[in-house]
């Protein structure tokens, strides 16, 4: 989860990424920020994001961001 | 028939599918919205009827494929070892690759060879004369079929759906074949995924009080939007548009600001109509438009104003291809580089890029339409490209970006844009917008106006306070609607005297106000030709 952590406050500094749930849906995240993200996590995490996965829900928060990890390393 | 708003449509057609499927029994009731699908397709397209059998039949067949295979993927990787699970997933990945790739380039094929040739060939063989090579193709010319751009585009979302597992492919024939052929929106969209309304279609709802008058309700707001705006703006815009090297620039600009009065209120007027059809049969068609003037930026724009279409292109074009391998690599290097806002913003670019140019040809075969497309892209890349300067200003001189002087400018802004590019959109092609654009700069005169004879061009005085009038309501209505109050809801809890006050206010409004007779020439629905 720190990892991730890191890997948002680079992306987008300034964040409180403990509690914010609406980083998609508040647009706090835009498009391009997601496209970074996605690049960055495949690569620290060594997992492959399926365009699926690409919905707000997933995305919104970084508890949410953590399940989607932890369940694509397990199915890889 | 020739739009939703013709009295065809809503006197005789309309009526007639709902006392059809009031009749029919609950267990057949689907067959009667089957029927009632193909005979509107019919009625408009004829024999090219077959082209939307063909798709469903081809929707079916691919998707119970892909399914097949997944399912013989999940029995392989259950029965596998962990070390060979990989190699699986990829055998398999390739072969569903390959089935959702042939499926896509049929259906996206079939509309390319219909809607694209003649572009396409004029502009080739236009070449083959510049370059003096002697050689010319025969253009074939072929009959589109009515929505055939609406139902690609469902086709495909249904195919891509399947494929990445988001729905399970439909066993049944005829369920697919409802989803596909619903009659309001076969002409004109939204363009629906399976899952928002394959079920509800299904299902049959029998029809009740609340969404009969619910849906008569925003088919009459439709009405206002199209009959009393933007068929009264109809014969000004066609005069100044067509005979463009007759007019100064202050009338250009009326008819650039009246053209997109006209194209927002004609298509969500229609689909005020669409969506309260789909209402009547309890149907949730999903919503196209939300408040698109309110936008800030251009990018916001396009997230309020054919929501659906935009939403297609994000999924089934702008995400795929950003998480393509070789985008993914550019992003993770170039951020090394160029840092969090630019660095992402090469790979975003490509995939923006390609979404321009799908949605310029999506309206249509003409440079006007990958111009109007070009456009909107370089205005979205260049708002990304400027967005941390303009940061970096407003912070310097403290201007809070939130306060309504800010948002205001930013509205206003986005306005003129638009203004601009629905210009382009409907010049009589590339050569003419650039004219009238640059007539609007380098021959503005307000003469026109202040002699009135504006109000000589197929549109006067009394023509002009009531489209103000009409545009007031719907502005209020907008307003409410961004604030988050519901108008509709808000006059279906008055008592019934004044809820039928109401409706019969708006009645009597569109009747008396609308643009019908010998002198007015209503407009063709402009998005049943994309």
């Amino acid at each position: 989860m720190e990892e991730l952590i890191e890997i948002l406050e680079g992306i987008q500094p300034g964040l409180d990424y403990e509690t914010c749930a609406d980083l998609i849906d508040g647009h706090r995240l835009d498009s391009l920020s997601i496209i970074s993200l996605i690049a960055e996590l495949e690569d620290e995490f060594d997992i492959t994001i399926p365009t699926v996965e690409v919905i707000p829900e997933n995305f919104n928060s970084a508890k949410n961001m953590w399940n989607m990890i932890v369940r694509l390393q397990e199915e890889e | 028939m020739s739009s939703y708003c013709s009295l065809v449509y809503l006197m005789i057609f309309l009526p007639g599918v709902i006392l059809l499927y009031s009749i029919t029994p609950q267990k057949h009731k689907w067959k009667s919205l089957l029927f009632s699908g193909y005979a509107f397709f019919w009625i408009i397209s004829g024999k090219l009827l077959i082209y939307l059998i063909l798709t469903t039949f081809s929707m079916h067949y691919f998707g119970i494929w892909m399914e097949t295979i997944q399912r013989d993927r999940k029995l392989e990787l259950s029965e596998a070892d962990k070390s060979e699970k990989k190699a699986i997933k990829a055998k398999y990945q390739k072969k569903l690759t390959q089935i959702v790739t042939f499926a896509v380039i049929l259906h996206i094929g079939a509309l390319v060879v219909l809607k694209y040739t003649k572009f396409f060939g004029t502009n080739i063989n236009t070449l083959l004369t510049t370059l003096d090579i002697p050689f010319q193709f025969d253009i074939p010319s072929f009959m589109l079929p009515i929505g055939i751009s609406f139902y690609t585009m469902e086709a495909v979302s249904y195919l891509f759906d399947v494929y990445r597992g988001v729905i399970k492919a439909e066993k049944n024939l005829a369920k697919l074949a409802v989803y596909i052929s619903f009659f309001p929106q076969i002409m004109e969209g939204p363009i629906a995924r399976y899952s928002q309304t394959a079920d509800q279609l299904w299902k049959c709802e029998k029809i009740s009080y609340n969404n009969m008058t619910m849906g008569i309700q925003r088919i009459l707001y439709g009405m206002l939007k199209k009959v009393v705006i933007a068929d009264r703006l109809n014969m000004f815009i066609d005069e100044v548009f067509s005979k463009y090297t007759n007019y100064d620039g202050g009338v250009t600009m009326v008819a650039m600001i009246f053209y997109t009065c006209q194209l927002y209120m004609e298509f969500s007027g229609t689909m005020d109509v669409i969506i309260g059809s789909g209402q009547i049969f309890g149907i949730k068609l999903p919503e196209n438009f939300k408040q698109p003037f309110f936008s800030k930026t251009i990018s916001d724009f396009w997230t309020r104003w054919h929501i659906t279409l935009g939403a297609w292109f994000r999924d089934y074009i702008f995400y795929p291809m950003s998480m393509s391998k070789p985008l993914k690599q550019i992003t993770l290097k170039s951020r090394k580089y160029l840092g969090n806002h630019f660095g992402p913003l090469i790979a975003g670019s490509i995939a923006l890029f390609s979404v321009w140019i799908c949605n310029g040809l999506w309206h249509g075969a003409a440079w006007s339409y990958i111009f109007f497309g070009l456009f909107h892209f370089s205005l979205i890349l260049t708002g990304n490209i400027i967005e941390p300067f303009v940061k970096f200003i407003t912070d310097k001189l403290h201007i809070n970006r939130n306060k309504w002087y800010y948002v205001g400018m930013q509205i206003i802004r986005t306005v003129i844009l638009v203004n601009i590019g629905e210009l382009f959109f409907r010049a009589q092609g590339l050569r003419a917008g650039l004219f009238m654009f640059k007539n609007m700069i380098t021959n503005f005169s307000l003469a026109s106006i202040i002699d009135g004879s504006i109000f000589k061009l197929g549109i006067d005085k009394h023509d002009i306070l009531i489209v103000f009038i009409a545009c007031l309501i719907v502005l209020i209505v907008s307003i409410l609607k961004e604030k988050g109050v519901s108008i509709r809801e808000t006059i279906a809890k008055q008592n019934i005297v004044i809820r039928w006050a109401i409706y019969y206010a708006m009645i009597m409004f569109i009747i008396i106000f609308g643009a019908y007779g010998s002198q007015y020439v209503p407009i063709d629905p402009i998005y049943a030709n994309f």
